[in-house]
């Protein structure tokens, strides 16, 4: 049992609180993304899980032990840094035996850890070289054997992928959630690549100026952001101004809006590209003028202006609609797709 | 970066400063104290020309083979001192904030500033029986009364350890500020103790710089002379110190002469020698 509570987390560097009471709970073995922009305190965060900050307030409990206090050498957690921390003067095979090295186990027990670690990552035979003869990935992957070699009860992983360009990201990514799965592992990435906590996560964190905005499912935070900042951060968004009439009817942008209440007079509706529908102009609720049409050849975005506001609708290539910019075109906002923003 | 090789002989005008530099004020001197090593001392007089070995074959002796000797085990001593204590100095110096850590800097500048003589008479009263430390501990109770600790081969020591000191750190200082501080965090979440990681860790990872450094402060301990004569005794005297006696009180400079040739060539010998080591391991 390696759940990790965390209670009322705060971190204070002079007056500014880069987190602030943070209070989160990670099931054993699951994979939780902490996501958000660079200065939101996600890194800060990692860093006191594993020791190597202590928080100005609250406790970090890890299988119900309160290791709040506890130094970083004796948490028996793994962790990649950003910069993979790989030591310089070592080769692949000594780096990824360090830890075991220090913990005074037996050479022969060493050796063969080691074989099967750089199995696991796949870089068999690769222990006699030095560490500044490989390539980005490999580097990646003898961190990740490094920080697994002793088995650590929980996985932290500092913006693992940032350095690998962008093919390569994505098929670590998959990697990395394969191999979580298979050990089981309690695992916290720290991330600001939205697609790569959709990737991996079972539970994604979405923090901002040191709070958590918003925690659930990769899913969720998607099709159910808690307020517009998740919104905006999460994807691609149309975030609308909405209002209501002194009749309870609600418009936006220029159309009624069926289906929908709103907690108060005005408020913002975030509605994904994908799910906004072309219709013809003479049934619409919405009409707007084609601003732009944008073919990705994958999909294809059409910016639409409609009384002020632009809403993007993003159309299959099946469907491939014939439009040039210039032209009136109805938009359909489905109400099980509008989701109605706390602020 | 990508440097085109030279073509012509104008691009080599680069190098025609430092290399005139060099000459003038290295090759030339050294070359002139090789010339006058082989000339033949006047007695009662200075020295005229020649081509003879007798001020060599003076030098092979015991008593010379001794002092030689001596001079090299104590200057590899001071080196492993000063290296030892400045780097662990410099380590925690660098990860200090930046305002406290130019205050350091410039009070170690500051002491890189007295000269040889001053350290030498300052560590002299220090270690003197009316002045000295010995006094405080008299008074803080660890001693019965105070004694005198200099003239001594540790007094010896800690004096060219104290002067080797800063420039120590000022060598070493380069590359311990630009080493990655998450080698060391990477160590202590791999179970390494924070001194442990040290250990581990940052002596290993630097330890080109290390050599380098015991290197230039045992070549720089060589050269001392006054200090051996202010805190050392005279069996403590190391071979510079005979070679500033032959040449400016015994009127010998041939003889000072091939003992420099000597010093120059032995010490060139040691540090080849520990290169070729620090190659080697790094090899493996």
């Amino acid at each position: 049992m390696t759940s990790l509570v965390l209670e009322n987390i705060t971190k204070r560097f002079g007056a500014v609180a880069a987190v602030d009471r943070v209070n989160l709970t990670v099931p054993d073995g699951s994979f939780v993304c902490l996501l958000g922009p660079s200065g939101c305190g996600k890194t800060t965060l990692l860093r006191m899980i594993a020791g190597l900050e202590e928080p100005s307030e609250g406790r970090v409990l890890v299988g119900g032990d309160d290791v709040t206090r506890t130094p970083a050498h004796r948490r028996d957690f793994g962790m990649v840094f950003q910069s993979l921390a790989l030591f310089p003067h070592l080769s692949v095979g000594e780096n990824i035996a360090y830890p075991l090295r220090i913990r005074g186990v037996p050479r022969a027990e060493q050796a063969r850890r080691v074989e099967e670690l750089l199995a696991l990552v796949r870089l068999p035979g690769f222990g006699e070289r030095p560490v500044a003869k490989l390539s980005g990935g490999q580097r990646q992957r003898v961190a990740i054997a490094r920080a697994l070699a002793l088995q650590p009860r929980l996985f932290l992983l500092d913006e693992p992928l940032s350095a690998l360009d962008a093919k390569l990201r994505e098929a670590m990514q998959v990697e990395l959630r394969q191999l979580q799965q298979r050990l089981g592992i309690t695992t916290i990435v720290v991330t600001h690549d939205q697609r790569e906590a959709m990737t991996m996560a079972d539970l994604v964190v979405v923090m901002n100026e040191g709070r958590i905005r918003q925690s659930a499912p990769p899913v969720e935070i998607y099709r159910r952001p808690a307020d517009t900042f998740v919104a905006d951060f999460i994807g691609i968004t149309n975030l609308l101004r909405a209002r209501r009439g002194p009749d309870g009817a609600v418009r936006v942008a220029g159309g009624f809006l069926a289906g929908v209440t709103l907690p108060a007079e005005e408020a913002m509706i975030s509605v994904r590209p994908e799910d906004v529908r072309l219709v013809p102009p003479e049934a619409a609720a919405i009409t707007g003028r084609v601003e732009f049409v944008r073919d990705l050849g994958a999909s294809i975005e059409i910016y639409v202006e409609a009384e002020g506001q632009r809403i993007v609708a993003v159309a299959s290539p099946r469907e491939r609609p014939d439009l040039q910019p210039g032209a009136t075109v109805g938009l359909a906002l489905p109400a099980d797709a509008c989701v109605v923003l706390g602020a | 970066m990508t440097t085109a090789r030279p073509q012509k002989i104008a691009d080599y005008a680069p190098l025609v400063f430092p290399a005139v530099m060099l000459t003038v004020f290295f090759v030339v001197p050294f070359g002139i104290m090789v010339a006058v090593s082989f000339f033949r001392r006047v007695q009662g007089a200075f020295y005229e020309p020649d081509f003879v070995l007798a001020n060599y074959a003076r030098f092979l002796s015991v008593f010379f083979g001794e002092v030689l000797g001596f001079s090299l085990v104590l200057a590899a001593l001071v080196a492993v001192v000063a290296v030892t204590i400045a780097f662990p100095f410099t380590y925690l110096l660098a990860r200090l904030p930046r305002r406290r850590q130019v205050l350091w800097l410039v009070a170690l500048l500051s002491i890189v500033s007295l000269s040889e003589v001053i350290v030498g008479f300052a560590w002299s009263t220090l270690f003197s029986r009316t002045a000295g430390i010995t006094n405080v501990l008299v008074a803080l109770g660890l001693m019965d009364e105070p004694m005198s600790l200099s003239p001594s081969f540790g007094a010896l020591l800690t004096g060219l350890s104290y002067h080797a000191f800063p420039y120590t750190v000022l060598v070493l200082y380069p590359a311990l500020a630009r080493l990655d501080p998450t080698l060391m965090e990477a160590a202590r979440t791999l179970g390494a103790s924070p001194p442990c990681a040290f250990v581990t860790v940052v002596v290993p990872a630097l330890r080109n710089t290390i050599l380098a450094t015991l290197i230039m402060v045992f070549v720089f301990a060589l050269g001392s002379y006054l200090l051996p004569q202010l805190l050392g005794r005279p069996s403590n005297w190391t071979l510079s110190v005979l070679i500033t006696d032959q040449a400016i009180y015994q009127s010998n400079l041939p003889f000072a002469a091939a003992m420099a040739v000597f010093l120059v060539l032995v010490s060139l010998a040691l540090v080849g020698l520990s290169l070729l080591v620090g190659r080697k391991e790094a090899a493996q």
